[in-house]
C-alpha cells in the first residue's frame, strides 16, 4: 500500500504547513508574518446524502417547470473555508499583483466584496500557488452541502399556469415581497452571521458567494426526470446566499448586474474549498518537502 | 354720488354690456367668491391621490388644502444614503391637489418653527406674483394662505421658489403637482369622454449628494451644512440619484402599483427640474397629454412620452395583459443604475392572441 502511505504523509505535510507558519509568526513576530500566507481556517463537512433542487432553468412541454430534485452524494469530507475570504486576505493577492483590486465595502475583518467570478478565480489560482495546495470555488452541490439547513434554492414561482404565464411572474414577485428581506449592503465582520450546523460561518448573510457551477437551460424529457437537452452558459455562474441566483462572470455588484425585477444580492464574495490531496507521486512529495524546508529554514 | 353698492351693480351691468373693465369685474368676482361653497380636502401621500370627481359635480367652489413643510433627513437608497430633505407635507413629491376648471384653490402653507429655512410656493397653474411665490414667503413659525383661480386645465407642477435658493429647494424635494380637470371631465381627440378607474401619481426627482474623499456619500447634521457641497454637485449637472417618489425602490416590491386587466389607469408624471421620458415596459400610453394640458387633444398610442423639466404630464392606459410591468424613465441608465424604476403588478387572464411563446428556448437545430 505505498500509495496510501504517501497520501497520509502528504496530509500530515499539509497540516505541518499551517503549524509551521503559526510557529514562525509566534517566534518572528508580525513583521515576518506579513510576507507569509497563513492557511485559512477550514471546516471538514462530513460526507452526506441530500435532496437538492438543481440549478438553472427548466422547461417541459414548452413551459417553465420547477427545478427537478436529485439525490446528491458527497462521498468525501468536504474541506471548505469556515469564513468567506476576507478583505485583508484578498488584498494580499492584490498587493502581489495577482488579483485586481476589489470594489470592496467596509473595513476591519470583513469578507471581501465587490468581486466578480473572474476575481474569485484569480484569487483561487494565486492562493493555490501561495500555499502549494489546490484551492478552488465550490460547486453548487458542494456549497449546498456545506450550507446545510441554511441553503435556499432559487425563489421559484408558487403558481404555474400553462394558459397564463403571468401567474408565474406574479407569484414569484409576491414570494420575494413576502420574504420581506430588506437590503443590507454593509459587510459585517466575519462571523457576524453565526455558524450553521456544520460549523460553517456566515452562510446566507449579506454576502452572496460565487460557485464554479455554470448556468444551464435544461429541457426535460416527457417523464420529467431526465434532461432531453441542456445548454450550458459558462459566461454566467451560480451565486449562493440568502437565495440562489445567477450572475455574469464579470459582475462585481449584484444590484446593477440583475434585471429590473428580482431580489438582488447585497454583495458578491466567495470562499474556497481545499481539494483533498489525491494520491501523491513521489515527485510531488519531494517537491512539497523541499518547499517546507524552504519555508522553515529559508532558501 | 354713487354708493359702493351702486358702483358694483353699475360695474356688473357695464361688464355684462361691454364685457370689459377688468378691475371692476375682479371686484365683483371677489364678492362672489365669498358666496361660493367651500370644500376642505385632506391630502394623501403619493403615489395616491385624494378622492375626487372626474366630472365636476355642481358649480365652481373654493377647495381648501393645508400643507405643512417638513425639513428632515430622508434615506434615498438601499445603501442608507441620506438627503437633507425639504418637503411639502412630508413626502417627495408633495401631495397632488385636484380641482376643476373655474374652482378656486386655497392653500394654507405652514412653516413650523422647528424648520431652518424660509419657504414659499410657486404654482405653475396660477397666474401672477411668480405663481404665488411672491405672496407666500413664510419664515419658520409662520403660515400663509393663498387663493388662486384654476383657469387652465391640466397637470401642473408646484415648487418652492425662495429667492437665491430656488434650485436647491427643488432638488431637495420641494415640488408637487396640481391637477385641474375640465368640469365635464377628460375628452379624447374626438371629443368623446374618457375616464380612469385608478390614478397613480409618480413624481420624479433627481438628487445631487456630495461625496467625501473616498467616494462615500456624505451625511450632514443640518441643511445649512449641506448647502455648499450640494451646490457644487448641482453645478456639475450630473445627479447621483434619479428616483420616483423620493427613494430608490419606493414603488417596487410591496409598494408596487397594482391594476387589473381591463382597468384604465391614469399615470401623472411630474418632474420639476429636469427632462424625463416615462415608458411602461410591455404597455403603451393609449392617450397621453405629454405637456399635461387637457385643452390639447391627447397623443395616441405612444411608446415613450416626454416630460419637460418643470412640467407634469398625464398618460391613460388600459391594461390588456397580466404580469409584472416596469414603469421606467427610459434613459435606462437612470432607470437601472440611478433608481428611476417602478413596478405595476397586473392580475387577469392572459391573451394568447396578443402574445404567445410559440417555441420555448431550445438548442438550435443542427441540420
Amino acid at each position: 500500500m505505498p500509495v496510501n502511505t504517501l497520501t497520509l504523509i502528504g496530509s500530515a505535510a499539509a497540516i505541518m504547513t499551517a503549524g509551521a507558519v503559526a510557529l514562525l509568526n509566534w517566534t518572528d513576530g508580525p513583521k515576518h508574518s506579513q510576507a507569509r500566507t497563513p492557511a485559512a481556517i477550514t471546516v471538514a463537512a462530513a460526507p452526506g446524502l441530500f435532496s437538492h433542487a438543481e440549478p438553472g432553468e427548466f422547461l417541459m412541454n414548452e413551459r417553465p417547470v420547477p427545478a427537478p430534485r436529485k439525490r446528491v452524494a458527497i462521498s468525501q469530507p468536504l474541506e471548505i473555508m469556515k469564513y468567506q475570504v476576507s478583505l485583508d486576505e484578498y488584498e494580499r493577492c492584490v498587493s502581489l499583483g495577482a488579483c485586481e483590486a476589489a470594489d470592496a465595502e467596509g473595513s476591519g475583518d470583513v469578507p471581501v466584496t465587490g468581486v466578480s467570478y473572474l476575481d474569485a478565480e484569480a484569487y483561487a489560482r494565486w492562493y493555490s500557488e501561495a500555499t502549494g495546495e489546490t484551492w478552488r470555488l465550490p460547486t453548487d452541490e458542494e456549497w449546498a452541502h456545506a450550507a446545510s439547513e441554511r441553503f435556499r434554492s432559487d425563489i421559484e414561482p408558487l403558481e404555474q399556469d400553462a394558459q397564463n404565464p403571468a401567474r408565474a411572474w406574479l407569484s414569484s414577485y409576491q414570494r420575494e415581497v413576502d420574504l420581506e428581506r430588506k437590503a443590507d449592503p454593509v459587510p459585517r465582520s466575519r462571523g457576524s452571521f453565526g455558524v450553521n450546523s456544520k460549523g460553517v460561518a456566515d452562510i446566507a448573510g449579506n454576502v452572496w458567494e460565487w460557485t464554479s457551477t455554470c448556468y444551464a437551460r435544461v429541457t426535460m424529457a416527457a417523464d420529467g426526470k431526465a434532461a432531453e437537452t441542456s445548454i450550458e452558459n459558462c459566461g454566467v455562474h451560480v451565486v449562493e446566499g440568502f437565495h440562489r441566483t445567477y450572475m455574469s462572470n464579470f459582475i462585481r455588484d449584484g444590484k446593477s448586474g440583475g434585471c429590473a425585477v428580482g431580489l438582488p444580492p447585497d454583495n458578491l464574495g466567495f470562499r474556497l474549498v481545499r481539494e483533498r490531496p489525491a494520491a501523491m507521486t513521489i515527485a510531488d512529495f519531494q517537491a512539497q518537502i523541499r518547499r517546507l524546508r524552504r519555508e522553515m529554514f529559508g532558501a | 354720488m354713487f354708493t359702493r353698492r351702486e358702483a358694483l351693480i353699475g360695474a356688473v351691468v357695464a361688464a355684462a354690456a361691454a364685457a370689459a373693465i377688468p378691475a371692476f369685474a375682479a371686484q365683483a368676482q371677489t364678492a362672489d367668491i365669498a358666496a361660493l361653497p367651500r370644500q376642505k380636502v385632506s391630502l394623501v401621500a403619493p403615489p395616491f391621490v385624494h378622492e375626487h370627481d372626474q366630472v365636476a359635480n355642481g358649480g365652481p367652489k373654493v377647495v381648501e388644502f393645508t400643507m405643512k413643510i417638513e425639513e428632515k433627513p430622508i434615506v434615498i437608497d438601499d445603501e442608507g444614503t441620506t438627503l437633507r430633505g425639504m418637503t411639502f407635507n412630508g413626502s417627495i413629491p408633495g401631495p397632488m391637489m385636484v380641482v376643476h376648471e373655474g374652482d378656486y384653490l386655497e392653500l394654507t402653507l405652514v412653516n413650523p418653527e422647528t424648520n431652518e429655512m424660509p419657504h414659499n410656493i410657486d404654482f405653475h397653474a396660477a397666474t401672477g406674483a411668480l405663481g404665488g411665490g411672491a405672496l407666500t414667503h413664510v419664515n419658520p413659525g409662520e403660515q400663509v394662505t393663498l387663493r388662486f383661480k384654476a383657469t387652465r386645465t391640466g397637470t401642473f407642477v408646484y415648487h418652492c421658489a425662495p429667492e437665491g435658493m430656488i434650485p436647491w429647494h427643488v432638488v431637495s424635494g420641494m415640488s408637487g403637482t396640481v391637477m385641474v380637470l375640465p368640469r365635464e371631465g377628460l375628452k379624447n381627440e374626438k371629443g368623446e369622454p374618457v375616464r380612469y378607474d385608478k390614478i397613480f401619481y409618480v413624481g420624479e426627482n433627481e438628487f445631487y449628494i456630495p461625496r467625501d474623499e473616498n467616494g462615500k456619500y456624505k451625511k450632514y447634521e443640518s441643511l445649512g451644512e449641506s448647502y455648499d457641497d450640494t451646490l457644487k454637485v448641482m453645478r456639475g449637472l450630473i445627479p447621483t440619484h434619479v428616483v420616483f417618489n423620493g427613494k430608490v425602490g419606493s414603488l417596487t416590491g410591496k409598494n408596487a402599483m397594482t391594476a387589473k386587466v381591463g382597468e384604465t389607469v391614469m399615470i401623472v408624471h411630474s418632474q420639476a427640474n429636469r427632462d424625463t421620458r416615462p415608458h411602461l415596459i410591455g404597455g403603451h400610453g393609449d392617450y397621453v397629454w405629454e405637456e399635461g394640458k387637457f385643452a390639447n387633444p391627447p397623443a395616441k398610442d405612444l411608446e415613450t412620452w416626454f416630460i419637460r423639466g418643470g412640467s407634469a404630464g398625464a398618460a391613460l392606459y388600459t391594461f390588456l395583459q397580466p404580469g409584472v410591468y416596469a414603469y421606467v424613465n427610459h434613459n435606462l441608465i437612470e432607470a437601472v443604475e440611478l433608481g428611476a424604476t417602478a413596478h405595476f403588478t397586473v392580475e387577469g387572464e392572459w391573451n394568447d392572441d396578443l402574445m404567445k411563446q410559440v417555441d420555448a428556448p431550445r438548442p438550435i437545430p443542427m441540420n
